[in-house]
């Protein structure tokens, strides 16, 4: 059987495992900024070092392939210097506003100051802003100045929803994420479809969620699993909800769901205003004398069925439409179309999402 | 009758002092023959080693042959050459690639622009054996935009070399195809590391990834892949048409070969030269460089580009190769020798290098990116007379740490300079930061007031009248004063002083 040293334990490992994969797997804790299970690996941040001891050298974990008799340390004071000093010299690029960032208490970056603690980059923190803020359009805010430039954005964008709208510009220090032409994710020649992927992904606040800023931060909200209404697909998404109010939609993980990585479109990320909306129909209304009137659900349905009746015997099933809706499931549509064919005899079929 | 002793007393190439200890394998037809006829080189026995590589040799008995030469990567790594080809060849794949490295970024440095320039078929040929001894059918070379007569000679070459049925199909009457792209670079310093290179060529943003899969394995678009340097490959026929062990006479046992250097800075005879590795520093110096400019005294070389590191004149006789480089912490680099006099102010030769690497870094990783900047704004205060205590360990450290923790080369040796030139010369940097003073005299905010010395002032009133500051005074015929307070240090005074009474 092939085995992997870690720390002077033996691990037994799959074929393809990287040496972060096994480490985690067996509860041996190795930080990570750039890493994600869900998008493919790039060894940029440098937070996974661990020391090779076939050489003494430094090798980062996500992309150090397991491999038989392999022996590694994840915790000498080589390795804690090497990471201290990485994490230092982000934290020299990084504005020191934990007390107003609307990732307070939901940062990676944070956690791992809190960890190796540091207070203050020892270059000293950074004082005035690089970058301008981008906040063009109505969903996405991007803070250059926060961004650690781990890439999963950019990932994420590609690998996962397919859009291709953001990439790495410039170089060196002065990189940035942006979109084409840097015209903003909603420029015209951006591809955004404001999944809001990269910034489930962001591990800070360079990406926050427009509609959601300065409306509570993680520790406030109460997070709702659900269904999205929004389709038949049936994603899994997370309600963040405060007091009685939902101030954001975050991606579930789960390899059961339809969305495993965490999809979302544009209207299950986003479109959650209707919900506290005053405008919403909360009963059936009948129209009588020219007013829609509130009603019951028998009222309502007898109404319906009755008057179908009537039309279909008086003038015919061709006098007679249905139009259903795209935040019905496969079925309901299914059983709407079949209704109208066979009991209303009408081939006048037709559904919202057909545009 | 005219006498035409004249000619008699003109030496021939070897009697020169420049050319006695070098040896020209890589450059043996360069300036000899005309590189845009196709002609010229098959008259120097030009591809005579690819014929009988390709019709009488088996692709193992190639690798074999170049394993045995002990050729390494003339691109700096010094990986050995063979054994780069064995894991390509070796390689699943049907599809396979060549690439080569002509992407030459250090400053200064011009060994395969000379090379593409002068000898382009000598590339072709090292290429289309590599070729098929890995059992590739395409190549690519990876070209400087900022090199037009190295690609106009390129495309003139492989264009010459078509015609004549050496590249193509069915070359020699045999199965084997081989046919060459160039693809031109856009500047970017990165994209001489290997990754970043081919993400290039496949019109990708020109980053490095990590390693592994190494190129051998998935390399240019997933496929096998071999990649060297221009250099290398300029050996390659030598190697396969002498054999082994003739290449074997040149260099040490772990360096085989020749190493050609592009000498510069503050030397007399500035050039390529091209040498048999394990000769020594003093003889690149002083017996081919004719020493030093205006006879000062040597102070360090930097070798191996921007990356590479400083050697003071303790390591004069240290011969050069591969491992005695890397050990005392510089490195091949692709040959890079940059001289430098007594006047240099060694805090600033790292700064300069260390500006250049910075600029290039492509940002993808931590260290590097952020690293580097840290690095340099230290070095720009240390020089500006801003240097604070524990500056220096603070550089160590980092530097350290950036070269441990990088992703690729280029971080991985950009603090070199900065880590060489504070092992040896620590106390330019503690009296940049402790004094505040610049031992050579070069850092601008460093220059202290100008002083004249009364005992050898004449009187004669130039300083006075050069002065911009209007801060010399005195009389006529008698020592003047320079104030202190009003000097500006631009030292016009000690410039115009015929008796040179005047310093700082």
């Amino acid at each position: 059987m092939k085995e992997i040293i870690i720390d002077g334990n033996s691990y037994k490992f799959d074929p393809g495992q990287t040496v972060l994969e096994v480490a985690r797997g067996n509860d041996i804790d190795i930080p990570t900024l750039c890493y994600s299970e869900h998008l493919s690996i790039t060894g940029a941040c440098r937070m996974c070092l661990v020391e090779n001891k076939e050489n003494g050298s430094l090798e980062t974990a996500c992309t150090l392939p397991a491999r038989d008799g392999l022996e590694v340390e994840t915790d000498n004071d080589k390795i804690y210097d090497a990471r201290k000093t990485v994490l230092d010299l982000i934290l020299s690029d990084h504005p020191m506003t934990c007390m107003t960032c609307e990732a307070n208490g939901d940062c990676q970056l944070q956690d791992l100051a809190y960890q190796f603690d540091i207070e203050e980059s020892s270059y000293g923190s950074k004082k005035e802003d690089r970058f301008e803020l981008e906040e063009r359009n109505s969903f996405i805010v991007y803070d250059p100045d926060k961004c650690i430039l781990c890439g999963k954005c950019v990932r994420a964008d590609s690998e996962l929803q397919c859009s291709d709208a953001i990439e790495f510009s410039e170089r060196g220090f002065k990189t940035k994420v942006a979109a084409a032409f840097d015209e903003g994710l909603g420029g015209e020649d951006s591809s955004c479809v404001f999944c809001g992927l990269c910034v489930e992904n962001c591990p800070t606040a360079a990406l926050s969620y427009k509609p959601a800023r300065k409306k509570g931060r993680e520790y406030e909200l109460r997070k709702q699993r659900t269904t999205c209404g929004y389709c038949g697909v049936g994603c899994q998404v997370e309600l963040n909800i405060k007091g009685n109010e939902v101030i954001k939609v975050d991606s579930v993980y789960d390899d059961t769901a339809p969305n495993p990585d965490g999809e979302m479109c544009v209207k299950g990320r986003f479109a959650y205003g209707f919900i506290d909306s005053p405008d919403r129909l909360k009963y059936p209304l009948i129209k009588k004398d020219g007013e829609f009137v509130e009603s019951s659900w028998d009222e309502a349905l007898d109404y319906i069925a009755d008057n179908l009746s009537r039309i279909r015997d008086e003038h015919g099933g061709r006098e007679i439409g249905a139009l259903s809706s795209a935040r019905c499931t496969n079925e309901e549509n299914y059983i709407m179309q079949k209704f109208m064919r066979a009991v209303m005899k009408t081939n006048s079929v037709e559904h919202c999402a057909r545009l | 009758m005219k006498e035409y002793t004249a000619i008699k007393e003109l030496p021939y190439y070897e009697e020169l002092d420049f050319y006695k200890k070098q040896k020209r394998i890589v450059l043996q037809n360069c300036g000899l023959i005309d590189p845009e006829k196709i002609d010229d080189y098959i008259e120097k026995k030009g591809y005579q080693a690819a014929a009988k590589a390709i019709t009488q040799m088996k692709s193992k008995e190639i690798i074999e042959e170049v394993k045995k030469s002990g050729l390494r990567g003339r691109g700096g790594g010094g990986f050995p050459t063979g054994l780069k080809w064995q894991f390509a060849k070796d390689a699943e794949g049907e599809k396979k690639y060549i690439v080569c490295n002509a992407d030459e970024g250090d400053p200064g440095a011009f060994m395969d622009r000379s090379l593409l320039e002068g000898d382009p078929h000598k590339l072709l040929e090292g290429m289309m054996i590599a070729a098929y001894a890995i059992d590739a059918d395409e190549g690519y070379i990876y070209v400087r935009a900022e090199y037009p007569l190295a690609i106009r000679r390129l495309k003139k070459a492989i264009s010459q070399a078509e015609e004549l049925g050496l590249l193509g199909e069915n070359i020699f009457g045999t199965e084997f195809n081989f046919k060459i792209h160039i693809k031109e670079g856009a500047g970017a310093f990165v994209c001489g590391e290997e990754t970043a290179l081919m993400a290039s060529i496949e019109g990708k943003r020109g980053t490095p990834t990590s390693r592994p899969p190494y190129p051998a394995q998935s390399g240019l678009w997933g496929k096998p892949t071999n990649i060297n340097n221009v250099e290398t490959y300029a050996n390659i026929p030598f190697i396969i048409d002498n054999g082994a062990e003739e290449f074997n006479k040149f260099g040490t046992e772990n360096s085989s070969g020749t190493k050609v250097f592009a000498l510069t800075g503050k030397i007399k005879n500035t050039g390529l030269v091209e040498v048999p590795m394990g000769l020594s520093l003093r003889d690149i110096i002083y017996d081919i460089g004719g020493g030093i400019t205006d006879d000062k005294g040597f102070k360090a070389v930097q070798t191996g580009g921007p990356s590479g590191g400083c050697i003071p004149a303790e390591q004069l006789d240290l011969k050069i190769d591969y491992d005695s480089l890397k050990e005392i912490g510089a490195m091949m680099g692709s040959g890079g020798m940059v001289v430098m006099d007594e006047d240099t102010c060694m805090v600033d030769v790292a700064r300069f290098f260390l500006t250049f690497t910075q600029s290039e870094s492509c940002g993808k990783c931590t260290p590097c990116r952020l690293g580097t900047k840290r690095m340099l704004e230290i070095l720009e205060r240390i020089t500006e007379g801003e240097g604070k205590k524990g500056d220096i360990e603070k550089l160590e450290q980092l530097g350290k740490v950036i070269k441990e923790a990088s992703l690729c080369g280029l971080g991985q040796t950009a603090p070199n300079p900065v880590l060489t030139t504070i092992k040896y010369f620590r106390d330019e940097y503690e009296a940049h930061i402790n004094d505040k003073k610049c031992p050579a005299g070069q850092c601008d905010a460093l220059k202290g007031s100008y002083v004249i010395d009364e005992d050898h002032c004449i009187g004669c009133g130039q300083c006075k009248t050069v002065c911009p500051a209007d801060a010399i005074t005195g009389k006529k015929q008698k020592a003047h004063t320079i104030d202190p307070e009003a000097c500006i240090s631009c030292g016009a005074c000690a410039e115009v002083c015929p008796v040179n009474a005047i310093s700082n």
